[in-house]
């Protein structure tokens, strides 16, 4: 159910996301979504692509550093209050979340966010357990053009 | 020479080990005959030399005992410049077999000569050095010290040949390939920069490489300071014992003092290379013990005999006897160099502080640069750091921590404040020879 996701050390000064992102699309590795945090000096780019254990492999030997992360794809409603709710949900259960961020796609009437919680395992079991979907890595695939 | 005797394929002493092991009163005899003799070749053939001799009343004569030494004149630096480029040699071309001559950054290169003589010491002292590092017959040892006017090169290479190693010369540069050959011919050893080595691992480890596997047991590394704490990475990235050696142009080129099993000291080849210890300030010679610049008298050199040459390194002599047996002295690691100081807001400090520092928060982060500027008249240093998977953990909090922490380390440490920024891999430029660790732009705009 946890899909791995890549991060990387970035400079924070312009041009530096583009030259990663091109040495993965030189090899034909599909992005499925992204974000990317940054401070005043520095950045991370998370990345969540297909072929991570190739796009991992394509950006150390050009020299990046990679942090290998697992993540959990949540389903929510796309209406007002859709993350509200699941946000509830771990709350109540008391499970941190470390950072979040939207997959780029929708589903009919559900919008897919990006978890990164402290306990991904227990994260999985609450939220299924309340009743909400957890996108495993196929899924999330088979919906990509 | 001693290498086609030898048959020792099992380890223990090189044959040309033999001087290291003098008893004490017969090394200084053997001392006390090559100084005479070296002084009075060079009051003989160095104009300079005589000139200076004269000026203080002294005649080789004068040397009657090991002490008179520090009645002679130092020789520094830019008399090597101002005699450019053959000015100082006490042979004539027809007897000189070799010249190398040192980078020169700033004007004129520095010019030295060998006899072919003068090659058969530099062999000797460069196989003591690298069977004291533990090297012998048998041993595939990749020479990666450039080849050419830097002395590294062909020291290195020569003295692999007399030890009975087999080397491979392929000189500094192309590190995909270094890492080729080390892992196709069963490389047992290495010779380069540890500035270079660390860039070695870290290309190695991007090629999925892993060093440890590996037979290569033994790096030996010279040609510019480095920390005890860069040491212990190179030895647990690569799974190596990694020896300090220590060697300069002016008196020979690498091949002068080399660190043994011990690693405690470097032992200097006294035989050959007679080291004393002064005050910078004052030129008075030092007690052992006391730190102090160092200072050698070429003892056997022909071509270009240097007498009390100046080194501008910072070091002290250990006369306490060492645990692998050997009883010429031990010189501590050259921890400062004196032509790598800078001075900020009043402040001495040496590139190598700056690395001890950096060292002692996180072991795994050996590729860092200082930069110096000056806005509004005032001198900013910062210091600049590249990420490495050790330390990157996908959390900005954590980047910010060990941001936080090195800062403060320095500023510990040196007692003046440090913009201390986190780069990418690959940022700061990488050097196949000796690293350049300040980058001064106070002078600039």
């Amino acid at each position: 159910m946890k899909l791995q996701q890549l991060s990387l050390f970035l400079e924070n000064r312009p041009g530096r996301l583009e030259a990663p992102l091109s040495a993965i699309a030189a090899e034909g590795i599909n992005i499925l979504t992204l974000s990317l945090a940054d401070t005043a000096q520095f950045g991370i780019l998370r990345l969540i692509v297909r072929d991570w254990e190739k796009a991992k492999r394509v950006l150390e030997q050009a020299g990046w550093v990679v942090n290998l992360t697992e993540v959990v794809a949540v389903d929510v409603l796309d209406r007002p209050g859709g993350l509200a709710e699941a946000l509830r949900i771990l709350e109540d259960a008391d499970l941190n979340i470390e950072y979040m961020y939207a997959f780029s796609l929708r589903r009919g009437d559900k919008a897919i966010l990006i978890f990164r919680f402290e306990d991904p395992d227990r994260a999985i079991q609450v939220l299924t357990e309340k009743g909400l979907h957890v996108v495993d890595g196929e899924e999330l695939m088979s919906f990509v053009p | 020479m001693l290498k086609e005797l030898w048959n020792d394929a099992e380890g223990g002493f090189h044959p040309a080990s033999a001087p290291d092991f003098l008893p004490q009163t017969a090394l200084k005899e053997v001392q006390l005959r090559r100084l005479r003799a070296v002084v009075a070749r060079a009051y003989a053939k160095v104009q300079l030399f005589r000139e200076r001799m004269d000026e203080r009343g002294l005649t080789p004569e004068s040397i009657q005992s090991l002490q008179d030494i520090r009645h002679l004149p130092f020789t520094v630096k830019t008399d090597l410049r101002d005699t450019y480029p053959f000015g100082l040699f006490a042979s004539p071309m027809s007897d000189v077999v070799r010249l190398h001559a040192s980078s020169g950054t700033t004007g004129k290169p520095i010019v030295v000569a060998y006899t072919r003589e003068d090659v058969e010491v530099w062999s000797e002292v460069m196989a003591r050095t690298f069977a004291s590092c533990g090297l012998h017959r048998g041993d595939i040892l990749q020479n990666a010290f450039g080849y050419g006017l830097f002395t590294g090169g062909l020291g290195a290479h020569y003295g692999g040949e007399a030890l009975g190693a087999t080397v491979i010369p392929i000189s500094g540069g192309n590190t995909d390939r270094q890492i080729m050959l080390i892992r196709d011919f069963n490389v047992t050893s290495l010779c380069c920069t540890p500035s270079y080595f660390t860039h070695m691992v870290e290309r190695a480890r991007e090629l999925g490489i892993d060093l440890r596997e590996l037979p290569l047991r033994v790096g030996i590394f010279g040609a510019e300071p480095w920390t005890d704490g860069m040491r212990h990475h190179i030895e647990a990235e690569a799974g190596i014992k990694a020896y300090d050696i220590y060697g300069l142009s002016e008196i020979i080129g690498p091949g002068v003092a080399a660190e043994c099993s011990a690693q405690d000291g470097l032992h200097v080849f006294e035989d050959h290379f007679y080291p004393e210890i002064i005050d910078p300030d004052t030129g008075e010679p030092l007690p052992d013990g006391e730190e102090g610049e160092l200072v050698i008298t070429t003892l056997s050199k022909k071509a270009m005999p240097m007498i009390r040459y100046r080194t501008r390194d910072i070091t002290s002599l250990i006369t306490e006897p060492c645990s692998c047996g050997r009883t010429i002295r031990r010189m501590r690691r050259i921890g400062r160099r004196s032509d790598d100081m800078f001075i900020i807001r009043g402040v001495n400090v040496f590139p190598s502080q700056v690395e001890a520092a950096l060292m002692a928060v996180e072991g795994t982060l050996p590729h860092y640069q200082i930069i110096l500027t000056r806005k509004g008249g005032m001198d900013r240093m910062a210091v600049e750091v590249e990420v490495t998977p050790e330390v990157f953990s996908d959390s900005i909090r954590g980047l910010e921590d060990i941001r936080a922490r090195l800062a403060q380390s320095i500023e510990r440490i040196l007692g003046i404040r440090v913009e201390l920024r986190l780069v990418e891999p690959h940022t700061i430029a990488r050097s196949e020879g000796k690293a350049k660790r300040v980058i001064d732009r106070r002078n600039e705009g």
